[in-house]
């Protein structure tokens, strides 16, 4: 199979918590970077040059691998103007691209509703994780959340196999739709035979997956291997979405951002190996984001909330590189006095993924016109 | 007693609490409804009830509105949590909404909660937003313009909505145009230039951390402090008249409007009564019950807006009696609901730290609405995602015969129906001592096929079989569509 035979996929990964862009790609020679970071700046031998000004994380090296195999781009300095500090806001406006009014409308929901018009397949939107990220909820368009694919779906806290079976058949024809019983009855329907039938799908995925690539052992690691093996059971899912880590460093954040760097890097570089091995990595782009980035000075031992961060863009038709601009360190030229402005509108890059890769109109989903990268090959 | 007297009750108890078992609700119509009614809007004539067994000895008798949260009681030991902030005010508040003994008052504090959602994720001291709770509490049922004044006043919301970042010479708007649009009389009953008045009338109202010291943990909850040097003592327009106005004088002005209380009945009907759309879009969809608006709109007018009365008015009108089911279950509903069901936690013990978790997992972190409009209610609860843990939770949670209240059902049903239940017994028996939860016939009959595959239930002896057979009727009944709504 070739490329263009298949369907774009899309893989996002958000950073819970507000990673802490600086700590990550690195401006390691510029003196303001250690003179604001006494507690935090990592020095020039211990950080992973990408050229004269920028560095990656020491624990990161397996995205740097993947930056000089020039299949990452590293989108600078991206997020709103006014940003909130607040984590739930600031998560809410990246999710439903509404920064001032209140929307619930996710970004993902909407580009799902468009993939899959007449609802035919519940798992062309999937979530691992508990609950649903807001980016996925739109008004009458089924999707999916996992916990656990080994142990997937309705009523999963009864252990005997023959009675869950049984019990999930009377769930179903207890959630038939009834004529008459009204609208929210019949959403109840529609939602909870959307949840049944992609269980009953997923199943198949975990049977029909071999890898030699053995992923770490952490909830990251868990939910990207279990993207590669419902994308490489072929159901239809075009957007996967999962979450990683406390990025919320307000203390200590040497070791908890070190643990955090180890597991997304290797997560993701397993994640393509895995898919690579497979042939199927072409059709794959992932996108890296977190709802801000951290306070430009550290606070002993650790940052508070900020505004501009960054975001990452990695798969083989991606063209590797800096984009946007890195943000200022100069004094006038912080937000809020103390944060790391934005450079780069996070609708920019949504709008560039919806045009440029998934082929759909952009305008209604972001709220209006954004710059686009040119980021793919 | 009549099922319907059972239904009825059984109805408000959702409504002003989080439900009731059926011995309480048995008792509670031999009461009388409007008797009910009455003890639940008159919460001062009940004792607290709920275990702060502790602080009696440690701090001597329990003043009339004791701080719950502040103080070292019993509560405090076993709810501190980990993980999230606050995790642990959150699973104490469930605890109070399941057991209190003032039900309405734990209701009311959750609606208010709603209406003015603001969350402890912005607040340096989270003390300061448990001081909110106990503010609801507090003056929750009383008339709406002490409402207004006392959140005015409550450092979290100054906090939440910048107000310590308004000053005379840099009016920050954004409380006084929540207080006139979310809080009040909302969009499109006021000008911008009264907006901004509101702003100037609040500069000023700031608040301060209270200088007794540090305590062991944390800081002490902060505490409104009016800063006359930074107050705009200058005049004003709001609503046409011209003055000196501040803050209470805003309120004051707030309350009389119409379009206040208009704003306020529709809350109360669209928490207590049934589902309206969502509130940004109340300007363009009228109520779906007008006459109803208009009756609670009276009872503001003759009670000086108290809110005790409006739900007196509420819970003892027919459109809320014949309101049953018309609402979706909020998480926090839906998870009081199953614990009352189930009849565990009734006293404080380790593990209620999970119960806050799973309202969050079905969208509603208490304490923690995501936006100043708070949560997207109705129809709004429901996603693939939290239909999921919806299910899930009560399946699991009514999957113990043992607990306390599965027992209760299991030991009625068997006094009812004497050696034997029909399949027929055996479902309307459950969806009966479930609820009354009333569903529709195709999901009666889906029931009665389950329970007919095995034949009669026979209570020989053999209770294992039996418990396992009531539990799997119970697990489906909580997993139907007809148990979401509340």
């Amino acid at each position: 199979m070739t490329t263009a035979e298949r369907d774009p996929v899309l893989v996002i990964v958000q950073l819970v918590g507000g990673n802490d862009f600086m700590n990550t790609v690195i401006p390691y020679t510029n003196p303001l970077y250690h003179d604001v970071r006494p507690g935090l700046a990592f020095s020039e031998n211990e950080v992973l040059p990408i050229d004269d000004t920028l560095a990656f994380n020491p624990h990161a090296a397996p995205l740097k691998e993947m930056y000089d195999e020039g299949k990452m781009a590293v989108v600078q300095g991206v997020g709103y103007p006014n940003s909130s500090r607040s984590h739930f806001r600031s998560t809410y406006i990246w999710q439903t691209c509404e920064p001032d009014t209140i929307a619930t409308e996710g970004w993902l929901g909407q580009a799902i509703g468009e993939m899959d018009p007449d609802k035919e397949n519940s798992l062309t939107g999937v979530n691992f994780g508990r609950g649903l990220p807001q980016s996925f909820v739109s008004k009458g368009v089924p999707v999916t959340s996992v916990a656990d694919l080994d142990n997937y779906g309705i009523m999963t806290s009864i252990s005997d196999p023959d009675r869950r079976s049984l019990s999930l058949e009377r769930f179903k024809n207890m959630y038939a739709p009834v004529a008459g019983t009204g609208p929210v009855m019949d959403y109840l329907s529609e939602t909870g035979q959307g949840v049944l039938s992609g269980a009953d799908d997923l199943k198949r995925a975990p049977a029909m997956y071999k890898s030699d690539v053995e992923y770490a052992s952490n909830p990251l690691a868990k939910s990207l291997r279990d993207i590669a093996r419902v994308h490489l059971a072929d159901l239809g899912t075009r957007v996967f979405h999962t979450s990683h880590g406390d990025y919320d460093t307000h203390s200590r954040q040497e070791m908890t951002h070190e643990q955090d760097m180890v597991e997304l890097s290797r997560g993701i570089a397993d994640f393509f190996q895995d898919l690579e091995e497979h042939d199927a990595a072409d059709n794959v782009l992932m996108l890296v984001w977190t709802e801000f980035g951290r306070r430009l000075a550290d606070n002993g031992s650790g940052t508070d909330h900020g505004s501009g961060g960054g975001a990452f863009l990695i798969g083989n038709m991606v063209s590797g590189g800096m984009y946007a601009e890195y943000p200022s360190l100069e004094q006038p030229k912080l937000a809020n006095g103390e944060d790391l402005a934005h450079t780069y509108d996070f609708r920019g890059l949504y709008a560039t993924i919806l045009e440029q890769y998934l082929g759909m109109d952009s305008k209604p989903i972001v709220g209006g016109t954004f710059e686009q990268l040119s980021v793919f090959n | 007693m009549s099922t319907a007297e059972i239904s009825l009750m059984a109805h408000l108890m959702r409504r002003a609490g989080m439900g009731a078992t059926r011995d309480e609700l048995e008792a509670l119509v031999a009461q009388g409804y409007e008797a009910v009614v009455d003890d639940l809007v008159h919460p001062e004539r009940f004792s607290r009830g709920d275990p702060d067994i502790i602080h009696p000895y440690l701090h001597g008798p329990l003043p009339e509105e004791p701080s719950t949260d502040d103080n070292e009681d019993i509560l405090l030991r076993y709810y501190r949590g980990i993980g999230a902030p606050g995790s642990n005010s959150q699973a104490k508040w469930i605890f109070h909404m399941v057991n209190s003994q003032r039900p309405l008052k734990e209701k009311i504090s959750l609606f208010w909660h709603q209406v003015f959602a603001c969350a402890p994720s912005k607040s340096a001291h989270p003390r300061t937003n448990r001081r909110q709770l106990e503010m609801f509490r507090r003056v929750g049922m009383a008339d709406f313009h002490t409402v207004l004044l006392e959140l005015s006043k409550d450092p979290s919301m100054l906090f939440w909505l910048d107000n310590n970042e308004n000053h005379k010479d840099e009016p920050n708007e954004n409380y006084g145009r929540e207080l006139l649009e979310l809080f009040s009389m909302g969009v499109g009953n006021y000008t911008e230039e009264d907006v901004k008045s509101t702003a100037y009338a609040f500069t000023g109202w700031s608040f301060v951390q209270p200088a007794h010291g540090a305590v062991p943990y944390g800081k002490w909850a902060t505490e409104f402090d009016f800063r006359e040097a930074d107050h705009d003592y200058g005049d004003k327009t709001f609503l046409g008249v011209t003055g000196p106005l501040d803050g209470t004088d805003v309120i004051e002005m707030v309350v009389d409007q119409p379009a206040t209380a208009r704003f306020i009945a529709r809350h109360l009907y669209n928490f207590f009564v049934a589902d309206e759309p969502p509130v940004a879009a109340w300007n363009e969809i009228p109520p779906q019950d007008p006459e109803a608006i208009d009756t609670l709109m009276a009872a503001y007018y003759e009670s000086g807006g108290n809110i005790a009365h409006m739900l007196q008015v509420l819970f003892n009108s027919d459109f809320f009696k014949n309101a049953r089911f018309a609402k979706v279950k909020s998480p926090t509903e839906l998870v009081g609901n199953v614990l009352k069901l189930v009849g565990t936690y009734r006293e404080p013990n380790p593990g209620m730290d999970r119960y806050a978790q799973a309202t969050a997992l079905m969208g509603q972190m208490l304490m923690s609405p995501l936006t100043v409009e708070g949560w997207q209610t109705g129809s709004g609860w429901i996603n693939g995602g939290t239909l999921n843990e919806r299910v899930n939770f009560a399946v699991e949670e009514v999957s113990d015969p043992d607990k306390p209240g599965i027992r209760a059902i299991i030991d009625r049903l068997q006094a009812r129906n004497g050696s034997a239940l029909t399949p027929e017994e055996l479902v309307d028996g459950c969806l009966d001592l479930v609820g009354p939860v009333e569903v529709e016939e195709d999901t009666r009959q889906e029931l009665i096929a389950e329970a007919a595959a095995d034949g009669n239930i026979v209570f020989n002896g053999n209770r294992a079989a039996t418990d396992e057979r009531i539990v799997n009727m119970l697990q489906l009944v909580v997993s139907t569509r007809e148990f979401q709504f509340g």
